[in-house]
């Protein structure tokens, strides 16, 4: 009989395709699956600038998206938009990245199409992307892999590739998991 | 492990074969578990609807539906909450699959799986995956409080063999 791994790993890890905040060889690496529309993601948000400037150059932070199409109708165009833009440069991908949880009350196609606008991206490449293309794959492909890592809700965060089961919403006690976790990776 | 202090009882075990249940998916409908033979299903015990930890793990399963179909598998919940309720819960959510209510007599199947907190006079937060001719092959049980995801799931279906996912539609895609 197959021993089956229960413990909740992060697959595939971070590589290139990943986007990414923060050195590569970071001692400690932060990854969230979000959704851009989800409430608790616009929470973890904040917490998460918080736990970047607590941490620096020490944590090298990545998102991957984990729309929930069903229980928020706007997730999935957001995703797309934010992979698009990201198209562009990193730079441009963080920034839609922001825009979108700064503005979770507002993500009609129009707004996302202002905000990629903004960004200097055409909004007729947007709505392109929004039919299908490299980064609606890409969503796909980022929740496929966040199903495959035991992600069950949003956010769901892994800490140097293992799912984080605390709650991340005390900011102190997030900060000091992940002060370990670079102390232990050396 | 739970970390609650209830009677648990212990999930009927893998290479066991899966009781047959006939249960209301709806007020008006009923589904039984034969339904189902040939092809894999996942049934997903669940303390009770619109509890916060329930209402993300059934999201979640919801979302995945294309995932499970692509190995042919059925996902089927189960709690002893009424048919209406489940109604009630499913429209709300959007869900795509049905929920069992195994509401008369109270949790009868659940604890014909083991699925079944005594105390507390609910399903325990189970999983189990049966292979195309109803045998147990995976089983999960979580403390109540823990959302178990899906990756023990897709596990499990990814270690049937193609008969054990019914070597018919193996493949097919719709």
């Amino acid at each position: 009989m197959t021993v089956i791994e229960t413990i909740s790993t992060l697959t595939p890890p971070v590589s290139d395709r990943d986007h990414t905040q923060g050195p590569a060889n970071a001692k400690v690496t932060l990854v969230e699956y979000g959704d851009y529309e989800c409430p608790y993601c616009g929470l973890a948000y904040p917490v998460v600038k918080q736990i970047q400037y607590a941490l620096g150059k020490e944590m090298r932070f990545v998102f991957r998206n984990f729309p929930l199409r069903e229980a928020h109708p706007h997730a999935m165009h957001a995703a797309i938009a934010a992979e698009e833009v990201g198209t562009h440069g990193e730079d441009q991908f963080w920034q839609m990245h922001d825009t979108l949880y700064e503005n979770q009350n507002a993500l009609e196609d129009e707004d996302l199409v202002g905000y990629a606008e903004e960004i200097g991206v055409p909004g007729a490449e947007i709505i392109a992307a929004f039919a299908g293309g490299p980064s609606l794959d890409r969503v796909r492909a980022d929740f496929r892999s966040g199903v495959r890592s035991g992600v069950n809700g949003t956010p769901t965060f892994f800490v140097n590739g293992e799912r984080y089961n605390g709650s991340w919403a005390d900011v102190p006690l997030f900060v000091s998991v992940l002060r370990t976790a670079a102390k232990a990776h050396r | 492990m739970a970390t609650t202090t209830s009677k648990t009882r212990e999930l009927l075990p893998i290479g066991a074969e899966a009781p047959d249940f006939t249960l209301k998916s709806t007020p008006d409908q009923q589904v039984s578990l034969s339904d189902f033979k040939g092809q894999p299903v996942v049934l997903v015990f669940y303390p009770a609807d619109w509890s916060p930890v329930c209402g993300d793990q059934v999201a979640l399963y919801n979302e995945m539906l294309g995932e499970f179909t692509e190995y042919n598998a059925q996902v089927l919940g189960l709690s002893v909450d009424g048919a209406w309720c489940h109604l009630a819960f499913s429209k709300d959510r959007h869900l795509h699959y049905p929920l069992l209510s195994d509401f008369e007599p109270k949790g009868e199947v659940s604890k014909k799986y083991g699925a079944y907190h005594d105390d507390v006079g609910e399903s325990s937060r189970s999983l189990f995956v049966l292979d195309a001719a109803g045998v147990i092959r995976w089983n999960h049980l979580s403390p109540d409080g823990v959302n178990p995801g899906a990756d023990g799931i897709l596990k499990a279906l990814d270690a049937l063999t193609p008969e054990q996912r019914g070597s018919a539609t193996a493949g097919s895609r719709s």
